[in-house]
């Protein structure tokens, strides 16, 4: 090493805030309620009326959904309609909108003591993308910079119900919807059932993992919103909105400003 | 790694005793460990033959002009060449440059747009390249990327991680240089701006995004430029150690000089 190498300050992150981790809790005062599941399994639904409840109570919620950071959306669409993506371009990509998302409107309504709603996290990109082929622990370290939620809902349902429930309320599945960019069939319902299939199967693993609640996505909408505000009523017991005010100082900002090196 | 940083409040670099003790990551063959990390586990891997040859420096060290003609010599040679750089995807050239006009973007999303657009050069023109036996010159590859992330405070693990599916090249050529070599050679580079001057533009002398100014690390631009710079080096020189780049220093030689050197090194493994 040179001796005219710079002398580089770098201040420190305090501990607490070094690692975001999926495993344990974070340290801010809002609270992070997510929903998952396969299309058709009614989670939007679930995650709107209770997304109206908590308003109607008077709380201060934000909500965020899958997919739809501008700066990836067209890039997706695009890539999509002309099969430019692979398994790990479809991943990464969907890695940018989190991470935009969850820089822009997940971490800092949590910072200042707000509920937020994400339709679908990252345990989507864990089941889906897996499935299409990639390595589980490249990309859970891909979005291991996110927050464990203070409360997970998996909306759990058969293929057929997802299935029936989709061609309701469309006129057909769509083409990366049933994997088919995978050649796993050349039916699209029958390539939805495989490739579908083997996201459930990714889900219930992950609950495991990752202790999501799991939810009969198969009983009547009413009574599903029963149990989920349930849950979350009891899980806001513990929530009282103040600011989180402990904000470290940027981490490469270091330079004096009255005797800047040349 | 982050285990052993001190939990003080401050760290100072270079190499703390934990940093020097860090084990060293050599790229290694392409036959002995292919991948960077988990690699990409659907590909068939059996038949890449070629050599992927990356040429890395920082922006101002005369890296494409060398590249440019390492192509031409290379094929003169008789090889069949493919030169490809960063931001040159079809699928994500336009989302990075308007993401980078937005000056919106935080150092996760900057790191990863990068990273979709390597992978999708990877997978899509590297890789079959190298399958077909071309020699591939890769005029800046992951470690650029490395850089830009952890000067701008992203997770040294992470971003290692986040690539893990890139490809480990034959040999990564390092260009050197000093912080007063890059600012001569942005004073002089271009002869097209000077053409663009006599026509009445107004020419900036440095770019934004080359002179970290999503951080302002100085009053101006050009102070910016200076410190985004120096740590560009810094970390180009801890990667040297860790990833065993040949280093070619571009300090006291001409371009020809340069250039023999880059030859020799390059013929050395091919």
């Amino acid at each position: 090493m040179p001796s005219s190498a710079p002398q580089l300050v770098v201040p420190q992150l305090p501990t607490h805030l070094l690692r975001a981790s999926l495993h344990e809790a974070h340290p801010y005062t809002g609270k992070l309620i997510i929903v998952e599941g396969i299309d058709g399994s009614g989670k939007s639904t679930q995650l709107d009326l209770l997304k109206k409840f908590l308003r109607s109570e008077g709380y201060t919620v934000f909500f965020t959904e899958w997919n739809s950071s501008v700066i990836v959306k067209e890039t997706i669409k695009r890539g999509k309609k002309k099969n430019l993506l692979t398994p790990t371009t479809f991943s990464i990509l969907h890695g940018v909108d989190f991470a935009d998302r969850f820089a822009r409107y997940i971490l800092p309504p949590l910072k200042a003591g707000a509920i937020v709603l994400a339709d679908r996290y990252v345990f989507t990109a864990f089941a889906r993308d897996v499935v299409r082929g990639v390595h589980p622990d490249w990309v859970r370290n891909m979005y291991s910079f996110a927050v464990r939620p203070d409360m997970g809902f998996y909306f759990r349902v058969p293929i057929d119900i997802s299935l029936k429930r989709i061609l309701n309320g469309r006129a057909a599945i769509k083409f990366h919807e049933a994997g088919m960019d995978l050649g796993l069939h050349t039916d699209i319902r029958e390539s939805f059932r495989i490739f579908q299939g083997r996201v459930l199967d990714e889900y219930d693993k992950i609950s495991e993992e990752y202790g999501l609640t799991i939810m009969d996505a198969t009983t009547p909408i009413p009574e599903q919103q029963v149990v989920m505000r349930a849950y979350v009523r009891q899980m806001l017991k513990d929530y009282h909105p103040k600011p989180f005010v402990d904000v470290p100082e940027p981490s490469f900002i270091a330079f004096d400003r009255d005797h800047i090196e040349t | 790694m982050a285990d052993d940083v001190p939990k003080e409040s401050l760290i100072e670099l270079p190499l703390t005793p934990a940093l020097a003790a860090k084990p060293r990551r050599r790229p290694a063959r392409r036959h002995e460990k292919l991948f960077f990390g988990e690699g990409l586990p659907y590909i068939d891997v059996q038949d890449l033959g070629g050599k992927l040859i990356v040429i890395e420096g920082t922006d101002g060290v005369g890296r494409t002009t060398h590249v440019d003609a390492l192509h031409k010599w290379l094929e003169l040679d008789g090889y069949a060449v493919m030169t490809t750089g960063l931001t040159r995807s079809p699928l994500l050239g336009e989302a990075i440059e308007a993401a980078k006009n937005g000056h919106n973007l935080n150092v996760n999303t900057f790191t990863l747009l990068y990273a979709a657009d390597f992978a999708d050069r990877l997978e899509n023109q590297i890789v079959p390249a190298l399958k077909a036996g071309f020699v591939v010159l890769a005029d800046r590859y992951m470690y650029t990327a490395f850089a830009r992330a952890i000067v701008r405070g992203a997770d040294r693990n992470w971003v290692h991680g986040v690539f893990g599916f890139g490809l480990q090249p034959d040999i990564v050529i390092y260009l050197d240089a000093t912080i007063d070599t890059l600012v001569h050679r942005v004073l002089n580079s271009d002869p097209e701006y000077w053409a663009m001057e006599e026509a009445g533009a107004t020419i900036e002398l440095l770019d934004y995004w080359e002179s970290g100014m999503d951080m302002r690390l100085g009053r101006d631009i050009y102070d910016s430029f200076i410190n985004y710079q120096k740590r560009l080096l810094h970390e180009f020189q801890l990667m040297s150690e860790e990833f065993g780049f040949a280093v070619i220093e571009t300090e006291q030689a001409d371009v020809e000089e340069i250039n023999k050197r880059l030859r020799k090194v390059i013929k050395a493994i091919l």
